[in-house]
């Protein structure tokens, strides 16, 4: 009785979810919509039964991106805060700072942008930035209490990994998390949008960038030589497996970051100035 | 004795109707407004009772007849009974006319009661199997009494047994036809149809005349409900629709979803909305149910939502959703009930609000937002398929005669062998024509039938704004589809177009001696109706008159023309996809080969997929422009060679 007392009421209090939303912006004809990887992370705050779900983006709101931002909103919640940021800003400061007054326990976002940069960055250097832990390729969240998560993580071919987390954590969303559901237009044209203002840092070193449509890379085919469609299948269906590979298991630090040293400059990807 | 007692109970029963009737108007006033002129209506409801819907009743002669008896004797008698015995008016002419009435009441009563000797499955029963003796009750006390007044056997004849029997049954046959009439008895069909016959919203359906264009949804208002959530939601004059219902079951019979086994009967939806308006559960209910859904776990009233979130209430979804849009049960039901713009009024909400469309529902509409197109193909592909025939599109061109639609058929692989063969027809027959070309975008058809009314007006009124940049005479499109919101949905938005189907194109072409074809050679045909060209749009005999021109003799299959069962491709149903017991173009294809042919024409991209989605050996299926483009005799040096040799060229390269 005495220990059921307080677990109730923390039952109760729901648990901070924010979800970082962003404008994606369609594959084939570049108009604005839901991002697909950020719909998925609302989708998985929304599934979450205890969860308080904040929904943020930062960013400006102009014709092109409301109807997207409020495609969001078609998917049930009543509020979105927008955190007013200019088209050239990094919009990291400005997040930090509001993440850092609402005090989530979970932050959910996509894994890269649709649009713009891309790069994938974001989530990384905000955690680094919160100094909490990040997961990335979240499947699915199983359960979560005041101070850890079970999650699962995704790992190629399907493979899932259970996970422990401390929180606050941030966890990001790629394909194998739940396609998000459907949004509705009535709902999307009656939530609200609530403008806060925050601090703007100009992303200076983008102005000396030149952004140019990326252009196919050529990709080597997989010569397959199979008898029968089922060695046919097996082998589309495989990833390649990494060959020459080495498991390090029971080592040092040091060792360890020796071994991802070498193997960097093995690949060329550092370069060894002699 | 009888003379202070009648008046008495007649008056009573009248009294009793009248409270019923403000009860029952109450009811249907719990709907939202809707502008029709109460008056006018009024005035013109006898004719549209006894011209339309006589219309549609004459095609049962058995029940037309005996509803003429029944119903005419029925409304002489009471109208008679009220004069003679209600006012004790004394006119042995009265007498005379009410027992003439009573009679051929009681002849109709008769009938009603022979068809209820082992009734068809479509028909209800439960208190439908009792109306018959009580009609008989009603003419038969009504005849007996009337004797006296007549002259033919003296007053007080047979003593206080008899009257007291004749009470009995007097009492009986005022409480189902007069107050039965107003408080929920199937006599209330009589009571209410009169009203919405005179109501109805659709009243361009009278006298002839035809409506099948979905209403447009007002989506000014950000803060009201989207479509309809609540009974409540519906217009009152859908409610008073509903209310009209005879539970015939003309609807059941013809439904193709109900013959698949999917959850939808439309007799049980209307009788669902019956009891929401009312309130209840529909455990009363005594025909046939939803193919799979007990019936009795259903309840509902006026103010709650039709659909549950989680559970039941009053229908299930996927109820909705099994729904083509045929309109086979709208052109049978003999009350002019709109069961379509019902369904799609619940979708509305389903989708618009809740965000609920079933299966690739969901996939679809933000395709359909975000690439202009349901299968989500890039819209700089539209032209792929003609990328060799060098079509005039508009953008360049400006002007044209004829602006040939494409579709979505644009992107699908069959479908562009008939759009292909139409083109060659069209160069042919030297018609200056153009494209759209990647300006083309999906005509909102599927979007506006999943619910998506934003969706549909966006899609629409985009392309409204395209079309008013060219100036061309006419529209032609292979997609009966396309033709219908073009022709029929656009307007409310404002693009009024002259429309032709291509198959009414052809046989255009074909009276003006513009083709020059070679006669049939290959075996039998059949024809199948697309739903949207024939029971939307009345066109059943131009791709019959194209036929015949080919020389084929169209070997008609039993459910043709009007009756055409749909092949299941309508109304996003391939996209909702709701599981039934067989599939709809299966059974279609069952019809086909009935009538032993080798080849089904067919009108529309749709049907095209869901026929040859029948697994082979089946008839071929081939769209009527390809049969005619086959059958081309090309003429270089024909009429106007110089404008059309070039053409003709091309359309063989
Ligand atoms: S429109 Fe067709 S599928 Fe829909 S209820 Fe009517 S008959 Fe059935
Ligand atoms: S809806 Fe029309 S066709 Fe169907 S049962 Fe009622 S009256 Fe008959």
């Amino acid at each position: 009785m005495l220990l059921s007392t307080p677990r109730s009421s923390a039952d109760k209090t729901a648990i901070k979810v924010a979800v970082l939303l962003s404008v994606g912006s369609h594959p084939l004809t570049g108009r604005g919509r839901r991002a697909e990887q950020d719909a998925r992370a609302l989708e998985m705050a929304l599934a979450l039964p205890q969860a308080d779900a904040q929904l943020i983006h930062a960013g400006r709101l102009n014709d092109e991106s409301e109807p997207a931002l409020r495609s969001y909103l078609g998917m049930g919640p009543q509020q979105m805060t927008l955190i007013q940021q200019p088209k050239q800003a990094d919009v990291l400061p400005a997040l930090e700072k509001h993440l850092r007054q609402l005090g989530p326990k979970l932050i959910l976002c996509g894994s890269r942008a649709e649009a713009g940069e891309g790069s994938g960055l974001l989530p990384y250097l905000l955690a680094e930035k919160l100094g909490w832990p990040l997961i990335s390729g979240l499947a699915a969240i199983e359960s979560v209490d005041g101070s850890s998560a079970t999650v699962l993580q995704a790992l190629p071919r399907g493979q899932r990994r259970r996970l422990r987390v401390k929180l606050p954590a941030l966890l990001t969303i790629d394909s194998a998390a739940p396609v998000a559901r459907q949004s509705a237009f009535g709902p999307a044209r009656r939530g609200q949008l609530a403008e806060v203002d925050a601090p703007v840092q100009m992303d200076t070193e983008q102005e000396g960038w030149e952004v140019q449509p990326a252009r196919k890379r050529p990709k080597r085919l997989k010569i397959i030589k199979a008898t029968s469609a089922r060695d046919r299948f097996k082998a589309a269906a495989a990833k390649s497996e990494g060959s020459g590979g080495q498991v390090l298991k029971d080592i040092t630090a040091a060792e360890g970051a020796d071994a991802v040293l070498k193997l960097l400059m093995e690949e060329g990807v550092l370069r060894v100035s002699s | 004795m009888l003379n202070i007692i009648l008046p008495v109970l007649i008056f009573a029963a009248l009294a009793l109707a009248v409270v019923g009737a403000v009860r029952r108007i109450s009811l249907w006033r719990q709907g939202r407004p809707s502008p029709v002129s109460l008056l006018a209506g009024l005035a013109a409801m006898p004719r549209r009772y006894l011209v339309d819907l006589h219309h549609v009743v004459g095609r049962d002669s058995y029940i037309s007849n005996t509803h003429v008896a029944t119903a005419g004797g029925f409304v002489a008698a009471a109208v008679l009974a009220i004069l003679v015995h209600g006012l004790q008016l004394e006119s042995r002419i009265l007498a005379w006319a009410l027992l003439a009435a009573t009679t051929s009441m009681f002849v109709g009563a008769l009938f009603v009661a022979k068809r209820r000797v082992n009734p068809p499955s479509r028909l209800s029963k439960g208190p439908w199997m009792r109306l018959p003796k009580s009609l008989m009750a009603f003419s038969l006390a009504f005849f007996l009494i009337t004797l006296p007044a007549a002259g033919i056997l003296p007053h007080g004849f047979g003593g206080w047994v008899l009257a007291l029997l004749l009470v009995a049954l007097v009492v009986w046959g005022l409480g189902e036809m007069f107050f039965g009439m107003t408080w929920g008895g199937p006599m209330k069909h009589a009571f209410a149809g009169a009203l919405h016959l005179a109501w109805h919203r659709r009243a361009e359906r009278f006298g002839g005349g035809r409506s099948t264009g979905l209403k447009p949804l007002n989506l000014d208002d950000p803060n009201a409900t989207l479509g309809v959530e609540k009974p409540a939601d519906f217009t009152w004059n859908q409610l008073l629709g509903f209310d009209a219902c005879v539970q015939c079951g003309r609807c059941e019979a013809v439904c193709p979803a109900f013959a698949a086994g999917q959850p939808l009967n439309p007799k049980k939806l209307i009788q669902d909305m019956v009891v929401g308006l009312a309130g209840g559960s529909d455990a009363h209910y005594a025909g046939s149910p939803y193919p799979g859904k007990p019936v009795g776990e259903h309840q509902g009233d006026a103010h709650s939502p039709i659909v549950a979130r989680e559970g039941k209430a009053l229908v299930d979804a996927e109820t909705l959703w099994s729904c083509t849009t045929c309109r086979a049960c709208v052109e049978e039901c003999p009350m002019m009930i709109e069961h379509v713009d019902a369904i799609v009024d619940m979708r509305r909400f389903l989708t618009l609000e809740r965000g609920e469309t079933p299966n690739k529902g969901a996939e679809v509409i933000d395709n359909l937002i975000a690439t202009d197109n349901p299968g989500g193909f890039a819209p700089t592909a539209r032209m792929n398929w003609a990328a060799d025939l060098n079509l005039p599109v508009l953008a360049e061109v400006k002007r044209t005669d004829v602006l040939l639609w494409l579709g979505d058929g644009a992107f699908d692989m069959r479908n562009q062998r008939t759009l292909r063969a139409f083109v060659k027809v069209l160069r042919a027959a030297g018609i200056n024509f153009a494209v759209l070309g990647n300006e083309e975008r999906d005509s909102g058809d599927v979007a506006r039938r999943l619910g998506d009314e934003a969706t549909f007006q966006s899609l629409a009124r985009r392309n409204i704004a395209t079309l008013a940049k060219y100036s061309f005479r006419s529209i032609v499109t292979c997609d009966p589809h396309s033709f219908h919101v073009l022709k029929n949905e656009y307007g409310e938005l404002g693009g009024e177009y002259v429309v032709h189907h291509h198959t009414t194109f052809i046989g255009k072409l074909h009276e003006d001696k513009k083709l020059n074809l070679r006669g049939w050679k290959g075996g039998k045909v059949t024809y199948h109706d697309p739903c949207y060209l024939g029971r939307y749009n009345g066109e059943y005999e131009a791709p019959r008159a194209v036929l015949r021109a080919l020389g084929i003799e169209v070997a008609e299959m039993e459910r043709s023309g009007f009756r055409s069962r749909c092949c299941g491709g309508g109304g996003g149903a391939p996209i909702t996809d709701i599981p039934g017991k067989q599939r709809i173009p299966d059974m279609r294809m069952e019809d086909i080969r009935e009538t032993g042919a080798e080849l089904v024409a067919v009108g529309c991209p749709q049907c095209t997929a869901m026929l040859e989605g029948v697994v082979e050996p089946r008839p071929e299926i081939r769209d009527i422009a390809e049969l005619v483009a086959d059958a081309l005799i090309e003429q270089a040096d024909a009429v106007d060679a110089t404008a059309k040799k070039p053409q003709v060229e091309e359309a063989l390269a």
